[in-house]
């Protein structure tokens, strides 16, 4: 099987009345890499919640597709279930819901009824991730992001991330509030998931990530639109030079969404 | 709508009932004076709920033997999922209506002096310490008209009493099968921890389906003396049709413990009372409570520990889940007597709404007459957070699974309490078809 397709056109997106995204066009496929780039408040993790269904973002214009089906029709257990997958910014904490319970759960509500995972394999799969991930068993039984320090609510949503296994998965500022090693964990984690079936797109301010996974295309997001794409040359020359060359090529004075507001 | 104030039984009725059950002669001098209370005392006021309405002293009352269980092998359906199979406990009454279905005590415990039997039974071979026990220093008879009709009509109960110095590691587990709605449930239990004596008693309460309007008018009393350590564990089942007076004391001497996980899973209107006396110094209590409302069913729970001891330590944990239009108050009380230095009183009571039909109220309430202690509290009623609730779905989770894992993750601090696994479990069921 060939990797899956999401396509997002024309996109426009609001929060509490207030437009955020502007026309955003983006495609990605099974086995691409995009980075989406830009300084804070331009509207890069609206984008992310627009794309999962966050309740409080609205869709005023535009469309998401995947593989032909449309998202923005779906709740949002069925857009998880039809293969995309988001690494939140900030996990919600779960009181009395261990991980390893709520991870069976989600794996078995994707396979579907009468194909849930014997609990054995589960166990050893979730075991051979925690390794890989560098994160003690003990997360295993705890209740979920509850009293997890920043850098294991990270490491928590990208074991999340191997474990159920999507199609499309947005991480949405993954890197934010890690030290060196555990970025390197976590990158290492994503790199696992690279394969001809799956298509990411990793959401940052920071040109740091991409040393630990280039991307295939970079693009930068400001005034709530895609101003900018390129290769990850792009996202070299902005670790080097900053935004404001480009704001210059582009004529930006402002370019967080706020500047049309 | 008037409110029935005359009783159903009179004087004959309780004193050949009394008779028929060979009770001693204190007894039936208890019950009779208890009916003449019944007759002047004022109903019981839970705070925030209106009871008056509800029926309470309209009911048949009898002696309703029930049919024997056999074996274990051969339980009756509606039993079946409250024992494991392979892990059938030692220690074990089933009280079937008002009389003993089957009943088991191990060889060990009986030579340890452990009594562990119904109530007539009781009254008939330890007369001398239940009349110590019954309705004295926990629970009194002129508490209210309830408590009185209560003592006037006991017609099943067990009675439980561990002598000094013996550790029970097995739990001693009571089922209270209402089988027959046609007589009302008057179930009296008491559990008598002696000085440095451990024990854990779990109890159920369930009914049969029926259509029939009852009533259960149900007293413990629970008493650890000095050093003793009691753990007690209940889940409650009643039907729809049942309407339920619960009144649960403890009294907790030296440095003794009582800690209470209460599964509060009746399905009819339901008042009830768990107050625990910190007697002693050093005493302590747990009070943990659990219960899921649904339909129009109106409960009115108060978790009250009242602390006399120096140094003496109570929590209350109580947590709720309310559905389509069904009311709940919980009312958590911590009070700290005069002279109660070094107290510590802390309450936690929170009320989870999943229909906007629903209703529920918590009310934290300290009342403390002593400088040197320490008290906090806590209390919230609120709906499923939006954004749980997407993080979970966001991997996956249909809407309604994800809601039942915030509930049962809701519910977790107090079920995780209770004392035996196969209780765990079975008030996990009751939890899961309650809200499903």
């Amino acid at each position: 099987m060939a990797g899956s397709v999401l396509e997002i056109k024309n996109l426009h997106v609001s929060i509490e009345d207030k437009e955020i995204l502007k026309g955003v066009d983006l495609t990605i496929k099974g086995g691409e890499f995009h980075a989406i780039m830009g300084p804070n408040g331009t509207g890069k993790s609206t984008l992310a919640s627009a794309i999962m269904g966050h309740p409080k973002y609205e869709v005023t214009e535009g469309s998401i597709t995947l593989n032909g089906e449309d998202v923005l029709e779906m709740e949002v257990d069925e857009r998880a279930r039809a293969g995309l997958f988001l690494a939140m910014q900030y996990p919600s904490e779960i009181s009395g819901v261990t991980t390893s319970d709520f991870l069976r759960s989600a794996i078995n509500a994707r396979r579907g009824e009468g194909n849930e995972i014997p609990l054995m394999k589960f166990i050893k799969e979730l075991d051979k991730d925690l390794d890989y991930l560098e994160i003690d068993k003990s997360m295993a039984t705890r209740y979920l992001n509850e009293g997890f320090s920043g850098g294991e609510k990270k490491r928590n949503e990208i074991l999340q991330l191997m474990q159920l296994k999507p199609d499309i998965a947005i991480l949405d500022e993954i890197d934010s509030g890690l030290d060196i090693d555990a970025l390197k964990v976590v990158s290492k984690g994503i790199n696992k998931m690279r394969s001809e079936e799956f298509g990411c797109l990793i959401i940052t301010h920071y040109q740091r990530l991409l040393n630990y996974i280039t991307p295939d295309f970079v693009h930068v997001m400001m005034q709530g639109r895609i101003v900018k794409s390129g290769g990850p040359e792009l996202a070299k020359r902005l670790e080097a030079e900053g935004y404001e060359w480009l704001k210059e090529e582009l004529g930006i004075k402002d370019e967080t969404v706020e500047q049309n507001a | 709508m008037t409110v029935e104030t005359k009783l159903p039984y009179d004087k004959q009725y309780i004193e050949s009932f009394s008779s028929d059950r060979k009770e001693p002669e204190w007894m039936k001098e208890l019950r009779l004076h208890a009916l003449e209370k019944a007759d002047q005392l004022e109903m019981p006021k839970p705070d925030k709920t209106n009871i008056t309405r509800w029926n309470f002293t309209k009911f048949r009352h009898d002696y309703i033997p029930g049919e024997k269980i056999a074996s274990m092998n051969e339980l009756p359906e509606l039993l079946q999922e409250y024992f494991d199979q392979d892990n059938i406990p030692e220690n074990l009454l089933i009280q079937r209506n008002q009389s003993v279905a089957y009943s088991t005590l191990s060889e060990e415990l009986k030579e340890k002096g452990v009594i562990f039997t119904d109530i007539f039974t009781a009254l008939e071979q330890h007369g001398d310490l239940v009349k110590k026990y019954f309705m004295t220093d926990a629970v009194s008879v002129d508490q209210n008209r309830l408590t009185a009709l209560h003592a006037a009509l006991v017609n099943s109960g067990a009675f439980i009493y561990v002598p000094k110095n013996v550790e029970i590691e097995v739990p001693l587990q009571i089922v209270f099968w209402h089988e027959d709605p046609s007589a009302a449930l008057f179930n009296h239990v008491i559990v008598v921890a002696d000085e440095n004596s451990k024990l854990t008693v779990v109890e159920n309460y369930l009914s049969s389906a029926s259509e029939e309007e009852t009533v259960a008018n149900i007293v413990e009393e629970v008493f650890a003396h000095d050093n003793a350590k009691i753990s007690f564990g209940a889940v409650d089942h009643l039907s729809s049709k049942t309407t339920t007076y619960l009144n649960r004391r403890g009294v907790a001497y030296e440095n003794a413990t009582i800690d209470w996980a209460l599964g509060q899973m009746n399905d009819g209107n339901t008042v009830s009372e768990n107050i625990t006396h910190l007697i002693g110094n050093g005493s302590s209590s747990n009070a943990n409570a659990v219960t899921v409302g649904r339909g129009k069913q109106i409960q009115n729970f108060t978790a009250n520990i009242v602390q006399h001891g120096k140094g003496s330590d109570g929590f209350i944990l109580q947590r709720g889940v309310m559905l389509e239009g069904a009311t709940t108050i919980f009312n958590a009380i911590g009070k700290i007597e005069h002279g109660a230095i070094k107290a510590n009183s802390e309450q936690e009571s929170r009320l989870l709404m999943l229909s906007p039909n629903a209703r529920g109220d918590a009310n934290p309430i300290l009342l403390i007459e002593e400088n040197d202690v320490t008290a906090g509290h806590a209390a919230s009623v609120g709906r499923v957070d939006p954004i749980q609730m997407y993080y979970l779905m966001s991997r996956g989770l249909p809407k309604d699974d994800a809601e039942r894992l915030v509930i049962h993750g809701f519910l977790a601090p107090v079920v995780t309490q209770l004392p035996i696994e196969s209780v765990k479990k079975q008030l996990t069921q009751v939890i899961e078809r309650k809200v499903y």
